[in-house]
């Protein structure tokens, strides 16, 4: 006997349905079936992951996905998730495993953060007839200015990223997402200025092109890391944690660790990719100088070097030590980044929200005269321009995407990802699945994204009377608190609406 | 001149392009109407075999040999494109031999052949299959 009912319905509308069994022949989770005998389509809703792949696919709009109004008695206490992971670990004995970033019903700040404007005193500029620069610079930034002996300026700036929109990719490996997914990535990369992350799983030997767009990634498995591989991208990136799952490494199945994927991580077909939770050269702020330095040995002090934490509790301490190591740019993942699979329970209760880490962060750089050592770089759900706009006010230098980025290529959050049977090909390693991405649409689909997004912050800049992103870093009198406490106000660093 | 492509690489065996043909040349307005209830005989045909699958219509050949063998002039290359006129076509099946595509079918009535005419004369306007393929595994583009 099951206890669990199924959480979502297939819904048909046998009025339009037309039996030409798209459908069908879509779901990778067998939720549709085809009945010889009656010649109808009849649905198996326990199936269901409610993607939508069948939803968009059908050329009547036969179809939807409801959820089902099957109930338990009200309570507060125990609400349907909570009894039904109980019947599943009680049926089980195992971990909950799920995907995509926290989805519980915590603050989003984002959301209550306020953008000014100009009115009268300052006028506002309108970026259609006016330069607005949205150009930004990732990396140390020199001390002072120094001089040729003619008086001549001297370039003494570190290695720095140039980014023509303050927005990355953020890392996500070959592996957990298909080649397809990469490929759209690092083209789109590409084309508007801006780079896309390698993620923990190595760099294919065919993306070694896009190069100078890509960040590649050293994490503590060390999976598909050598010299050429370091030498390959525009920087280094040391992940340390992440935000979906801080304390904890990456697990890629082996049955994911197929054909290019096990070549690229160096590792045997088949064999699970298990990252180990910490790195274990690493136990000390001086361990990670040691790495930082290593690393910008192997690739001749030409590259900047990453280091990417999870917003934790001690944020703002442990940026100000990696600001001490040598890094270049500090990457802060927020609680409700995302993942290709984590526990559940460490995806939704480790952590905390991205703005909160953002400012405290920012504001103990500053207090300690740091703040020029590195670039900040937030991820952890940036889900519009207006949260990039308010990360910026925060005291960002540019966000890392990812979920966004997935969401506009066919990502319909299903959260299924750890199944690896993704039927929009982004999640999976399936050839039928995985081509199912053509990256040609899925490329432009990110371009328009990113470009439509630039718009937006032109826009808002321009409201506020500001035409360069630089001017907005860490302005945060450009942002009011709507319906926060003081505590939140003094985390943020900002004004209540009205004061 | 522009010509229907496919790209095995990019199709999904959806199926969908064979809707979109039987549809754009019912002469209904919605599909629905046009379908339900209805056993396709699409001008396009997804051939799959071992994980491979690719879309196949008229390739509109050069020389084709259709026509050549066609007894009563009821195939016509036109501009580039290759037309079936019904009311000359007796039904003789010659070109459905001689096509090595198999590109060319009876028509629902028996009597004729029917062939994809790049939604040139139906109501799509341009081809079907192409517009409503969700991968963009057929494409209609000019190539040398």
């Amino acid at each position: 006997m099951r206890f669990i009912y199924p959480d979502y319905e297939i819904s048909r509308n046998l009025s339009r349905c037309i039996v030409c069994r798209a459908c069908e022949r879509q779901c990778s989770n067998d939720a549709h079936g085809y009945d010889e005998d009656t010649e109808k389509m009849f649905a198996i809703d326990e199936n269901c992951v409610n993607c939508h792949r069948c939803v968009s696919i059908c050329p009547t709009r036969a179809l939807k996905i409801v959820k089902t109004d099957n109930t338990f008695r009200e309570n507060n206490n125990w609400k349907v998730d909570i009894i039904k992971d109980i019947y599943r670990q009680a049926e089980s004995g195992g971990v909950l495993l799920s995907s995509m970033g926290n989805s519980k019903d915590y603050p989003i700040y984002f959301d209550k953060l306020l953008i000014n404007a100009s009115q009268v005193t300052n006028p506002s500029i309108d970026p259609l007839r006016e330069p607005m620069e949205t150009r930004v610079f990732l990396g140390k930034k020199p001390q002072a200015i120094e001089r040729g002996p003619d008086g001549s300026l001297l370039d003494n700036a570190p290695p720095q990223l140039e980014l023509d929109v303050p927005v990355m990719f953020s890392a996500m490996s070959y592996g957990s997402i298909s080649y397809t997914a990469h490929e759209c990535l690092a083209r789109a990369s590409q084309k508007l200025g801006i780079y896309y992350n390698t993620g923990e799983g190595g760099l294919h030997e065919d993306f070694y092109q896009y190069g100078a767009n890509t960040i590649v990634q050293v994490a503590s498995g060390r999976f598909g890391v050598h010299t050429n591989y370091l030498n390959a991208g525009a920087a280094v990136e040391i992940k340390m944690g992440q935000g979906a799952k801080p304390g904890i490494g990456g697990h890629l199945p082996g049955a994911k660790t197929v054909g290019d994927i096990s070549r690229t991580r160096m590792i045997p077909i088949g064999s699970d990719a298990i990252s180990p939770a910490p790195h274990h050269d690493i136990y000390s702020i001086e361990d990670l100088r040691q790495l930082v330095y290593s690393l910008k040995e192997a690739t001749d002090y030409k590259k900047p070097v990453i280091v990417k934490i999870a917003a934790v509790h001690n944020v703002a301490a442990i940026a100000s030590g990696i600001a001490r190591s040598g890094a270049d740019i500090v990457a802060i993942d927020g609680f409700r980044g995302g993942t290709g699979a984590a526990p559940s329970r460490i995806l939704n209760n480790v952590g905390i929200p991205i703005e909160l880490a953002l400012a405290s962060v920012d504001q103990r750089l500053r207090d300690e005269g740091i703040r020029n050592e590195v670039s900040v770089v937030v991820g952890g759900s940036v889900r519009s321009s207006s949260d990039i706009v308010k990360a910026i006010a925060l005291g960002a230098d540019a966000v890392y995407i990812a979920t966004s980025a997935l969401i506009a290529i066919g990502c319909h959050l299903c959260r299924s990802c750890h199944q690896g049977r993704c039927n929009w090909g982004i999640a999976t390693q399936r050839p039928d699945l995985v081509r199912r991405l053509n990256p040609e649409i899925g490329f432009q689909r990110l371009v328009n994204l990113i470009t439509a997004w630039k718009h937006e912050i032109k826009e808002m800049l321009g409201g506020m009377g500001i035409n360069s992103i630089e001017a907005l870093r860490g302005n945060r009198l450009m942002l009011r608190g709507i319906g926060l406490n003081e505590n939140e106000l003094r985390i943020l660093g900002v004004k209540h609406a009205g004061e | 001149m522009k010509r229907i492509y496919v790209n095995e690489k990019w199709c999904l065996a959806c199926h969908l392009c064979e809707y979109y043909c039987a549809y754009a040349n019912s002469g209904q307005k919605d599909m629905v109407k046009a379908l339900q209830g209805v056993r396709i005989n699409p001008r396009i045909q997804i051939e799959e075999d071992g994980g491979v699958s690719f879309a196949v219509s008229c390739r509109h050949c050069d020389e084709p040999l259709c026509l050549k063998g066609c007894i009563t002039g009821a195939l016509s290359l036109d501009d580039g494109v290759i037309k079936v006129d019904e009311k000359k076509c007796v039904g003789c099946y010659t070109c459905i031999l001689s096509c090595p595509y198999g590109a060319i079918m009876p028509s629902a009535s028996g009597s004729a052949v029917q062939k994809c005419e790049l939604c040139l004369e139906n109501s799509a306007g341009e081809p079907a299959c192409v517009k409503g393929c969700p991968n963009r595994a057929i494409v209609y583009e000019e190539r040398v």
